[in-house]
């Protein structure tokens, strides 16, 4: 067999090392570092992935409690709004009618005075007439004047008894 | 092709070019050698072609140059652990080495460099020696406590070290023809029965060519299959420098 030929054993075991060493140095220098920057730049990608993903979910959130804020503000406000109204509203009604009832009051007040005054005015009237048609009336019967004082005296006797 | 072919022929050696010679060395450059370069030249373009693009997201080839990588330190990582990471380089290089050149063997008119004793036997020794000296630095003189087998009775000592003395010292051996004969023997088979082929002509040649045909593929498992063998052997060698059983 040519493999226990010795004439060939020495170039065979120096080009083993020669090309075993070339291949050792290749590797350990130039391809499995290459390889380990591969994997390297793989987990990075990945851990930096990762990363954005859950900085994108924070902001997310952050935007939506944000969202959330935003409602609850405005519906406050709305209910604010909707409350100051409806007081306004009430307290304009009231002002209202506050106004309208001293109105009222006020011309009660002017019609019962002037009711006042006018009957006043028709009892002072029908006193005089009273008056006058009673001394007319008594001279006519007693065929004399009477007495105008007496005659006034006696009328407000009998009115005063009539408007018990 | 005609020519009558012994099936060992293929195994001879030749200087391409002229025989050199450095001090009295002999250095020629054989069809041997050719093939150790071809070998390395074929894993780094392999490897660096691969991994030209340095993808995040691999395509076919670097996936093939990562699972050779993941194969290689998954198996150190198994057997010799993390203290194996920095034999990772070694054996990366050793793997390959005996892949492609079982692999560019089985090329047609190619010389198998993994097919002669002195190149297994070399590479086996010298995985013998890094471990030995591996433990010994690791371990000193407690290293030698390798030799006596744990839980064994006294009375069976003096049978047991010499024993494992034996075993520890045969492993060059074993690794070494383990390779040689398998790849001999693959070679032999297919230009034996690829020599029927011509020898029953164009009638009866399928039979052998069929056969031929199978037991090619076969070599080609047997070409990863021993270079995984090689390398796991190795590591579990380096297992044992290391943590000592």
């Amino acid at each position: 067999m040519p493999q226990f030929d010795p004439t060939y054993f020495a170039p065979q075991l120096v080009w083993l090392g020669i090309t075993f060493l070339a291949l050792y140095l290749l590797m350990s220098k130039l391809i499995l570092p290459r390889i380990n920057g591969i994997f390297a730049q793989r987990e990075d990608r990945i851990d930096g992935n990762l990363q954005r993903a859950e900085a994108l979910k924070e902001e997310a959130a952050q935007v939506l409690a944000a969202y959330q804020k935003a409602i609850a503000d405005a519906r406050a406000q709305a209910q604010g709004a909707l409350a100051k109204a409806a007081a306004d509203i009430a307290a304009e009604t009231a002002a209202r009618e506050a106004e309208f009832g001293r109105k009222m009051a006020d011309q009660t007040a002017a019609a019962e005075a002037g009711i006042r005054t006018a009957k006043a005015q028709a009892l002072a009237d029908v006193r005089g007439v009273a008056a006058e048609v009673a001394g007319m009336m008594a001279g006519k019967l007693v065929g004399a004047p009477a007495d105008a004082g007496a005659v006034v005296q006696a009328v407000d006797s009998v009115m005063k008894e009539r408007a018990r | 092709m005609a020519e009558a072919h012994s099936p060992l022929a293929q195994f001879e050696i030749h200087p391409l070019g002229g025989p050199i010679h450095i001090g009295g060395l002999d250095v020629s450059f054989t069809n041997s050698a050719l093939w150790m370069v071809l070998a390395v030249a074929g894993i780094t373009a392999f490897m660096l072609l691969g991994t030209r693009k340095q993808a995040i997201v691999p395509g076919r080839w670097q996936s093939l140059c990562e699972g050779m990588y993941d194969f290689v330190s998954g198996l150190l990582k198994e057997n010799v652990g993390n203290e194996g990471r920095k034999y990772f380089p070694f054996v990366f290089s050793l793997f390959m080495f005996i892949l492609f050149c079982n692999l560019f063997g089985l090329l047609p008119g190619a010389f198998t460099v993994t097919s002669h004793i002195v190149v297994t036997a070399a590479l086996a020794l010298f995985v013998f020696f890094m471990v030995t000296i591996i433990g010994v630095v690791r371990h000193g003189l407690h290293f030698f406590s390798y030799f006596v087998p744990q839980g064994a009775p006294v009375w069976l000592l003096p049978l047991m070290i010499p024993i494992e003395v034996l075993s520890y010292f045969i492993r060059p051996l074993s690794l070494s023809v383990r390779l040689f004969a398998n790849m001999v023997a693959g070679h032999v088979m297919l230009t034996v029965i690829g020599g029927f082929v011509f020898a029953l002509g164009i009638w009866a040649g399928w039979v052998p060519l069929a056969f031929v045909t199978v037991i090619f593929g076969l070599e080609l498992l047997i070409a990863c299959l021993q270079a995984y063998v090689f390398t796991i052997l190795t590591c579990i060698y380096l297992h044992d420098a290391i943590h000592l059983h």
